[in-house]
């Protein structure tokens, strides 16, 4: 058995171990319910749900740590309003913005 | 926005609306650094900016009636100016939807997500002290689509919660939920290489 088959029969067998578990969600249910949980709205029993699915599943859990991850470096990198302002504001558009004032 | 109430009668704005030349250079002078700032992070272009706060000062003496002074001076200009970046990226057709399928999660038949496995994840720090490391994280920022990039601009830095991002953008609030997921799962993808420590420069 090559590694792709070992890996796609595991995916399977934990596919079958999710449906028999009762009120287990999927891992495309998993994917619709990331965003309310790291924002703190997922109801208590939705959340200890995803919360086991996580636990049960390693793709999902390593998925999770590395969309963090990927929003940690967004909102370090992205520009931000902390960033030092421009010193140089050109002053014909200052003028430009009084000039129009007055029209 | 952080809604601090203020009283009207203490704002420049105010002393603006009843004409006074100087006052009014006083409020562009006074405000014009940071509105140009919060332009340009959202359009990623000097002169465009510079073209939305003109046209920000311009709704902002037209509209001194409408404030009420319910909230500070600088929360109506944020958005004012906010209001007019967006309009710019709406005339140049950069808002328009993108497909980003692509770079988002994939599933089997049976649900199960396709994920190679992770045996490394690079630590914020050992990225963000890295200069090429953090060109290439903005460079894959750069990547996504405007109308993904705005909501991570929109809800994770300029500090609006969802539903204001849902009436700036003019979309509903599940969209903004949906659209900041994608834009987040995308940037996962697409900064995988650095996070699981393939590109180490």
């Amino acid at each position: 058995m090559t590694n792709h088959h070992k890996t796609g029969f595991r995916r399977w067998l934990k596919g079958l171990t999710l449906k028999r578990v009762h009120r287990m969600i999927t891992c495309r249910e998993f994917e619709d319910f990331v965003l309310s949980y790291l924002d703190g709205e997922l109801p208590d029993r939705q959340r200890s749900v995803f919360e086991w699915h996580m636990r049960i599943c390693r793709e999902c859990r390593d998925y999770l740590a590395a969309y963090k991850r990927a929003e940690e470096l967004g909102r370090a990198v992205l520009p931000s309003p902390n960033d030092p302002l421009p010193k140089d504001v050109p002053e014909d558009l200052i003028n430009a913005i009084l000039d129009a004032r007055e029209l | 926005m952080p809604d601090e109430r203020s009283k009207r009668q203490d704002l420049p704005l105010a002393r603006a609306e009843q004409g006074s030349e100087t006052q009014a250079e006083q409020l562009v002078r006074d405000n014009i650094a940071w509105m140009l700032a919060l332009a340009e992070r959202i359009l990623r272009d000097r002169g465009l900016a510079e073209d939305a706060v003109q046209e920000a000062f311009m709704a902002a003496f037209r509209g001194l009636d409408s404030f009420e002074g319910r909230s500070t001076l600088k929360t109506w200009l944020h958005r004012i100016t906010v209001n007019a970046s967006l309009s710019k990226l709406r005339q140049l057709k950069r808002l328009a939807e993108r497909p980003i399928d692509e770079y988002l999660p994939e599933f089997d038949r049976h649900e199960c997500r396709i994920e190679a496995r992770w045996t490394y994840l690079a630590p914020l720090q050992d990225v963000l002290e890295n200069d090429d490391l953090r060109a290439r994280v903005s460079e894959s920022i750069d990547a996504l689509p405007e109308s993904y990039r705005i909501v991570l601009q929109l809800r994770d830095i300029e500090g609006y919660d969802t539903s204001e991002v849902a009436e700036l953008l003019k979309i509903s609030a599940s969209n903004v939920k949906v659209r900041l997921h994608r834009a987040r799962a995308a940037l996962k993808k697409l900064l995988e290489p650095i996070l699981r420590g393939e590109v180490r420069r």
